[in-house]
């Protein structure tokens, strides 16, 4: 800070006719908490004392709340089936050796498999892949949602970001991007072997996997609620690895078009190269009976989804879940490894406020 | 029109003459060559800025520091290729910064300009075309005639032309110049003097020649020519003829002068200079942080780059179907994507680099800085001035000192002289109730019989009371301009209303002694000094003033008696007057100044010269001739002194008190205590600075004093030295002192540095007498320059300080009676030298743990901050995708973690101040930049980079394959397990990061105010109510809705609130149980005193409530605690225990009695 050389403040008090002036205010600083720096404050020290019961305290919380997570994650069920079909023996090696993107001919495979517990409540099925890199910055950014909010003007003009699957054929790609015109296409479908021999279709909910605020507000078609989204789409191109453009994903209309519950799933890039998304909802019919009762099981895949250009893998999962969510072990050990060190110690200190603190609290006393 | 530029510039001076001509009344010859010259017009202009050029000239200023130089690379890098980030990313916070600072700036800029209009816009009187012409001071031009009347400022600088007494002089006071209350005469040339009205002004036809500007105060040579009848007069100007711009009209109704330097050219406007720009050690170590961060950055984005190439090499990663690159990426050159992608690595990773760190030091600097002024026990009381802060850039400083040099006079002394004993022709007299009693005689005259005094005493006193340059003030100077003849006023009212004023206190309490004994001064009217001796008035004819400088150490006066004899009275240090001595008790005089000087008096010696006529005519023939010098004046005025101050009668010789200034022993030992070394730096005799160091503690008497002293060959110095070494060496037991005089100390210098350094450190008091003040700064700087680099804290109160000041690390100036120069060049300002204790103690130890806490914890967050994006990079093919959203890349400094650590980095206190102030020993805890040491900084910067992987591989971990964390805890929904996406992930590392960050904090603070508490929760609640804010809408102007609803599913899940918990204990209980473990294995002495503290909950009112032998008693607790063996430091050692007892008991009253 340069001070002024102005110098007002220092003469005038020095008047020759002495301190007769008394108009002289005084300098003398405010004596309030704040200026002389005595605010009222609280001042921790964290002692052996202050601490040990917060030790002792947070071990006691957390160990059975990491009991109680482990035991519920341990609780629930989880099937995965890789079907990628990398093996010679696997029924969909087949498929994924003959792949090409304009095979018009869908490829289909069938694997069956076996339940040995029976699966309560509602059964999520999921499709994994792995060595995907849906976290590329490219990949990423790669999307319009704009486009994807109904905005008329980026339907016909889609984003720069979305390059090159901006355009096909000098049409607009709707939706544009990369994300998008990846979306995973192979269709699962889940039959139950009954003992006697008949092969029951499993019914699967298709909507509901998504968020609930990108379905509703986040995407939506052009021009709200018009249904002949055909129409609507007019002038637009499907994305180039498309079989079907976006106005037939679905029949129903409100699971069609920027709508639709899959294409909204797949449009929420996951962190991870290795990542599940949810596929469907296998619904609880009653109490009475397990949604999956322990048995044998066919999963048919129409194979339309090439992985193993990049060793990627396709997996199949199935899994209840329970109020904290997916199977997940570690939050449960976390819980209890800290916990118990929490404890330990605590146990330690004690000790160490045993030895020490005795010596600190006697030279006050001997005083 | 090139040339007229390239002088706006500033690159040729316009004017290559040696002098300036000024034609009076800007009446240029009509006939003759006449070359105008251009002069700066009166405004003085102390701002930087123009309303025009503030945005550019502080840009460029701003920009001008690396830091912000850096980021406005990263910026433009952003703005040039694709990165990760946005541009508003890193640009945001750039302007956030520079605005701050801009405002900052530019609101000091305002006040400065605020100032400028009220000065330039004065009104003032000018004689124009014959009558006087109000107008504004920045109208003036050089040459214009300038009306002052009585006690207003002088709006330039102008030579005197007429006042409105008869003999042309006037009084002024430069207090706010140099600081010197002393009234000063100042006079008119003869020729001029007579003009006393405008119209005599006006017929006036004169030119005056002056030097070019200059920054000299006490400088000036010029001559004046006046044209009179067609004669041309030449009559020459010194620095009594020039009125300096800012010092103010006394005793005078009115003046007329010619304006010769005008607005900035002017004296006071010359002597404003930007401080020199002192950096503190933790700026220091701040610095080297930043550049080790750089090479992390630097490393990082390297490595991020190779592996990104590795990683490319093979197709199916770096092109996959379902990721095909444009055909613009496809063929833009190898070596340029290279660079790029390393430019875009650099941009993800900048906020390693903290962009706030600057702003939040200066922030807290500046705001941190009131609260020295604010402090009440910085504030003196008498002469009711407060702690001032001039600098803001060196409070931490305060609490890095390792050595004080102080000066003795003013500093350690009040600067307030008792003349106490004098000599006079080898009889020694004390003064006792205004008489002169010879040594060995009781006062056996009782009051009211005449002191019968002999020739020798009344021609002493009558030199003392003669050669000085004392003024008189009167209690009502309006009757003394009306009286006009300041002598029948001064006679006719009673003495005792006059007071003197004089430059020097040992002039002024000489002058007032000699008038208690008897021999007073009346009072000086021009060239008439009158004195009155027992009551009989004698008129000296002043004939010239040979002025006191600090070369020769002595000043004269040539009298004309009034029997008509010419005669030089001399006054001075001893060793400049005694060596010019012919005749009168020389080796007795010499005696009893060196007693004088042992009883730690100040000590003067009188000497006189008669003259006889044809001597004086010789001796008025050079002075004349060398004042009139237009070249080398100073040189040959010198010559000219020594040539008449020779051959000199002694008188004798005075003994003059200046008493110790309030509790400077325990302030010294208080020092002592606290591990700093204090020296003491003196211009006074070895004997007197001795006594007054004895007297303050600085030397103990149970100290072996070493001396190196009169050393007067290199040789004999190198020997001595070696001698003294060997001393120390032999008993090192005990404690040494050493007394070093100017002349060894040069010679020591020179050629035996090392040595006499080795010589100091094994001193535990270092006293150094006899210092020019050049030498002051030497000894400073050697100090500063020695392999230790310590920290130099210089204090002193008079000009001769300043180049110390100016030197030392820390500059303290005292406010005391020499003037205010001192206090302008510091960088803190006391009124008082026992205010240091406070000072260092308390407020050096507060400033020091703020900002060291302040600049480890930037880095820590920034640390936390960005690890995890470089972690994230392993798992998205380094594609430099974020891992989170800009606004929170961009908003993390600048608001989620700014504001807790502000608040704690002003109002932190580790110790209670009281603590502080009586236990000195805390201060060595903190010495040698410890809390910013590569140990604390390596502590801190892996802390960040565990908490980072804590927070990234904690949330990979719990999130599983991307939905695990999603379950139907959710509140609102009914089962369901959603998708995590990479967002989410970011935003749980974010919130987990933010809370973790904050509360880091928080377990570092120790005084918790409620603006700490505020702010703290304040902080982590603002970010989730932003959060939620911010992932509420669909915001039209952003083009990707990535954060849409994030964070309210995030936390709309059960298992991410235990994730979210887990994360952050995990990552600050070891933290927890590191201090825990340390505070009770090998607590330092500032955290034992907390421990006391806190179970006797010392609270203000506490104090404040009790007895004082009850307070006492409590802190005697403290001092006898004693730790358990470990770590044996000198607060707790019994013997320092004891000392400090001693100390602290007369210490309260001030601090504790609130």
């Amino acid at each position: 800070m340069a001070t002024s050389y102005n110098a007002k403040d220092e003469d005038g008090h020095i008047t020759v006719s002495g301190p007769s002036g008394g108009t002289l205010r005084s300098k003398k600083p405010e004596n309030t908490a704040f200026k002389q720096q005595r605010l009222p404050a609280w001042q921790p020290i964290l002692t052996a004392g202050t601490v040990l019961p917060a030790f002792f305290i947070i071990g006691l919380i957390f160990i059975p709340i990491g009991i109680g997570l482990y035991v519920t994650s341990n609780n629930i069920k989880e099937f995965e089936i890789d079907y990628t079909g990398v093996d010679m023996s696997s029924p969909c090696f087949n498929c994924s050796q003959s792949f090409s993107w304009n095979s018009t001919r869908p490829c289909t495979c069938t694997i069956p498999f076996y339940l040995d517990q029976p699966y309560e409540s509602n059964v999520f099925m999921y499709y994994g892949l792995s060595n995907f890199y849906q976290n590329h910055r490219r990949y990423v950014k790669s999307r319009d949602d704009n486009q994807l909010n109904g905005d008329p003007e980026s339907l016909k003009g889609p984003s720069k970001e979305c390059e090159p699957y901006a355009k096909h054929d000098n049409k607009p790609i709707a939706p544009c991007g990369a994300i998008a015109n990846s979306m995973f296409n192979d269709t699962l479908e889940l039959f139950y072997n009954d003992p006697n021999g008949t092969k029951i279709q499993i019914p699967l909910n298709k909507t509901g996997i998504a968020w609930w605020t990108d379905k509703h507000v986040k995407f939506r078609n052009p021009e709200g609620n018009n249904h002949n989204l055909t129409a609507v789409f007019q002038g637009t191109t499907k994305p180039v690895n498309w079989r079907r453009p976006v106005y037939e994903l679905d029949d129903d209309p409100e699971n069609n078009g920027f709508i639709n519950e899959d294409f909204i799933v797949w449009m929420r890039t996951a962190a991870l190269p290795t990542f599940r998304k949810l596929y469907r909802i296998i619904p609880r019919k009653s109490s009475m009976v397990p949604t999956l009762p322990s048995g044998n099981y066919t999963l048919e895949v129409v194979y339309n989804y090439p992985v193993r250009s990049f060793e990627g893998r396709k997996r199949m999962i199935l899994s209840t879940i329970s109020w904290m969510g997916g199977k997940n072990p570690f939050l449960g050990i976390a819980y209890m490894t800290v916990g118990s060190v929490c404890f330990f110690l605590g146990v330690v200190l004690l000790i160490i406020h045993h030895k020490y603190g005795n010596r600190n609290n006697s030279a006050d006393i001997s005083n | 029109m090139l040339r007229w530029i390239r002088q706006q510039l500033g690159f040729d001076p316009p004017h290559q003459s040696d002098t300036r001509t000024v034609y009076v009344a800007n009446r240029f010859p009509q006939h003759g060559h006449y070359v105008p010259q251009r002069f700066a017009d009166n405004r003085i202009i102390s701002s930087k800025y123009t309303v025009w050029n503030f945005v550019p000239k502080n840009l460029f200023e701003q920009f001008r520091r690396i830091a912000n130089f850096y980021f406005l690379i990263i910026f433009l890098v952003q703005l040039m290729i694709d990165t990760p980030t946005s541009p508003i990313t890193s640009g945001l916070p750039l302007f956030f910064v520079i605005t701050v600072t801009a405002i900052k700036q530019g609101y000091e800029d305002w006040l400065r300009h605020k100032a400028d209009n009220e000065v330039n816009g004065a009104p003032v009187f000018v004689v124009r075309s014959g009558s006087l012409v109000q107008t504004r001071s920045k109208n003036i031009r050089v040459g214009d005639i300038v009306r002052v009347a009585k006690d207003e400022t002088f709006p330039a600088d102008l030579a005197l032309l007429s006042s409105d007494r008869a003999d042309g002089t006037c009084h002024i006071t430069t207090a706010s110049l140099d600081g010197e209350t002393n009234l000063k005469t100042h006079y008119s040339v003869a020729e001029t003097s007579v003009c006393q009205s405008v119209s005599q002004l006006e017929a006036l036809q004169a030119v005056v020649e002056c030097q070019q500007p200059e920054a000299d105060l006490y400088r000036f040579v010029g001559r004046i020519t006046v044209t009179q009848h067609g004669e041309e007069i030449v009559r020459p100007l010194g620095p009594e003829n020039l009125l300096l711009r800012g010092a103010r009209l006394k005793n005078t109704k009115e003046i007329y002068g010619v304006a010769v330097y005008t607005g900035m050219e002017s004296k006071m406007a010359l002597n404003y200079k930007c401080k020199s720009q002192k950096r503190s050690a933790v700026e220091k170590s701040m610095n080297t942080f930043l550049i080790i961060y750089l090479v992390i950055l630097l490393f990082e984005a390297v490595l991020s780059t190779i592996l990104k190439y590795a990683w490319q090499a093979e197709e199916k990663w770096n092109e996959p179907f379902y990721n095909q690159k444009t055909e613009q990426e496809r063929n833009s050159s190898p070596i340029l994507k290279f660079i790029s992608d390393f430019l875009a690595f650099l941009v993800l990773y900048n906020f390693i680099i903290p962009i706030s760190l600057y702003v939040t030091v200066e922030m807290q600097k500046f705001l941190g800085s009131f609260f020295i002024g604010w402090d009440l026990d910085l504030y003196h009381e008498e002469s009711d001035q407060k702690a001032q802060v001039n600098t803001s850039d060196l409070n931490e400083e305060l609490g890095q000192v390792e050595y004080v040099f102080t000066d003795k006079t003013g500093t350690l002394t009040e600067n307030e002289m008792q003349f106490r004993e004098c000599s006079i022709n080898g009889t020694k007299y004390r003064e006792v109730n205004g008489k002169l009693v010879p040594e060995g005689m009781t006062d056996d005259s009782p009051d009211g019989s005449t002191p019968r005094l002999i020739g020798e005493e009344l021609l002493f006193l009558q030199a003392v009371s003669l050669c000085h340059t004392v003024q008189i003030s009167y209690d009502q100077p309006d009757c003394l301009v009306g009286g006009g003849d300041p002598f029948s006023h001064a006679n006719g009212f009673s003495s005792n209303h006059m007071e003197y004023y004089a430059s020097s206190p040992d002039e002024k309490a000489l002058v007032e002694a000699t008038k208690r004994i008897g021999v007073a001064f009346t009072g000086s009217n021009g060239d008439v000094m009158e004195i009155k001796a027992f009551g009989k008035a004698e008129k000296y004819k002043l004939l010239h003033v040979l002025e006191f400088d600090a070369d020769r150490r002595r000043m004269s006066v040539i009298l004309q008696t009034p029997s008509g004899g010419k005669v030089l009275f001399t006054k001075g240090a001893e060793s400049a007057i005694l060596p010019f001595t012919t005749s009168g008790e020389i080796e007795k005089t010499r005696l009893h100044v060196d007693e004088f000087a042992l009883k730690g008096l100040r000590t003067l010696v009188v000497a006189c010269r008669h003259f006889s006529p044809e001597e004086y005519i010789d001796v008025d023939r050079r002075l004349n001739a060398a004042r009139t010098a237009l070249q080398q004046r100073e040189e040959r005025l010198q010559e000219a002194f020594s040539y008449i101050e020779r051959d000199l009668q002694l008188l004798g010789a005075t003994g003059v008190e200046d008493k110790l200034q309030d509790k400077v022993q325990e302030t010294i030992e208080a020092l002592r205590l606290a591990g700093i070394k204090v020296w003491v730096l003196t211009g006074d005799k070895h004997e007197t600075a001795v006594s007054v160091s004895l007297s303050c503690g600085h030397f103990h008497r149970t100290m072996n004093i070493l001396e190196l002293l009169q050393q007067r060959s290199d040789n004999e110095c190198a020997e001595q030295l070696r001698r003294l070494a060997r001393r120390i060496k032999e008993d090192h037991v005990i404690q040494h002192g050493l007394v070093v005089d100017g002349a060894s100390l040069s010679l020591a210098l020179r050629e035996h540095e090392k040595l006499f350094m080795e010589v100091c450190k094994n001193c535990s008091a270092v006293l150094c007498c006899r210092m020019a003040p050049l030498q002051k700064a030497k000894v400073v700087r050697l100090l500063k320059t020695s392999p230790e680099k310590p920290i130099t804290l210089a204090i002193g109160d008079g000009a001769n300080d300043v180049s110390m000041i100016q030197e030392a690390h820390v500059g303290i100036g005292i406010m005391g009676k020499e003037g205010r120069q001192a206090v302008r060049n510091s960088d803190y300002a006391i009124a008082r030298f026992k205010f240091l204790s406070k000072l260092l103690l308390v407020h050096g130890h507060f400033y020091y743990i703020r900002i060291a806490t302040l600049v480890q914890y930037f880095f820590y967050k920034n640390v936390c901050f960005i690890t995890p994006q470089f972690l994230y990079q392993f798992f998205c093919l380094f594609s430099q995708q974020t891992l989170y959203d800009s606004v929170y890349l961009t908003l993390y400094n600048i608001c989620f973690t700014s504001l807790p650590i502000l608040v704690y980095s002003l109002f932190e206190q580790l110790v209670h101040p009281h603590i502080l102030q009586n236990k000195p020993g805390l201060y060595r805890d903190i010495s040698k930049n410890s809390l910013l040491s590569f140990r604390t900084f390596l502590y801190w910067t892996l802390l960040g980079f565990c908490h980072a992987f804590i927070f990234f591989f904690g949330s990979y971990i719990l999130m599983g394959e991307d939905t695990t964390l999603m379950g139907n805890g959710q509140i609102l929904r009914a089962n369901r397990q959603l998708m995590f996406g990479n967002w989410t992930f970011g935003t749980l590392v974010f919130t987990v990061m933010v809370i973790t960050v904050t509360l880091k904090l928080a377990l570092e603070t120790q005084f918790w105010t409620w603006m700490n508490h505020f702010v703290t929760w304040g902080s982590i609640a603002f970010y989730f109510i932003f959060s939620l804010f911010y992932g509420g809408i669909i915001w039209p102007f952003l083009h990707t809705q990535d954060m849409y609803f994030v964070f309210v599913q995030l936390l709309s899940s059960g298992s991410a609130w235990f994730a979210i918990i887990i994360i952050v204990i995990t990552c600050l209980f070891p933290d927890v149980v590191k201090k825990v473990f340390y505070r009770h294995l090998q607590p330092t002495s500032t955290q034992k005193s907390q421990m006391y503290s806190n179970r006797v909950a010392i609270g203000d009112d506490f104090i404040a409530l009790q007895p004082l032998s009850r307070a006492k008693s409590q802190l005697g607790k403290i001092s006898l605690y004693q730790p358990p063996r470990r770590r044996p430091s000198a607060v707790w050692s019994p013997c320092a225990a004891t000392n400090m007892g001693k100390a602290a008991v007369p210490a309260w009253p001030t601090s504790w009695s609130k």
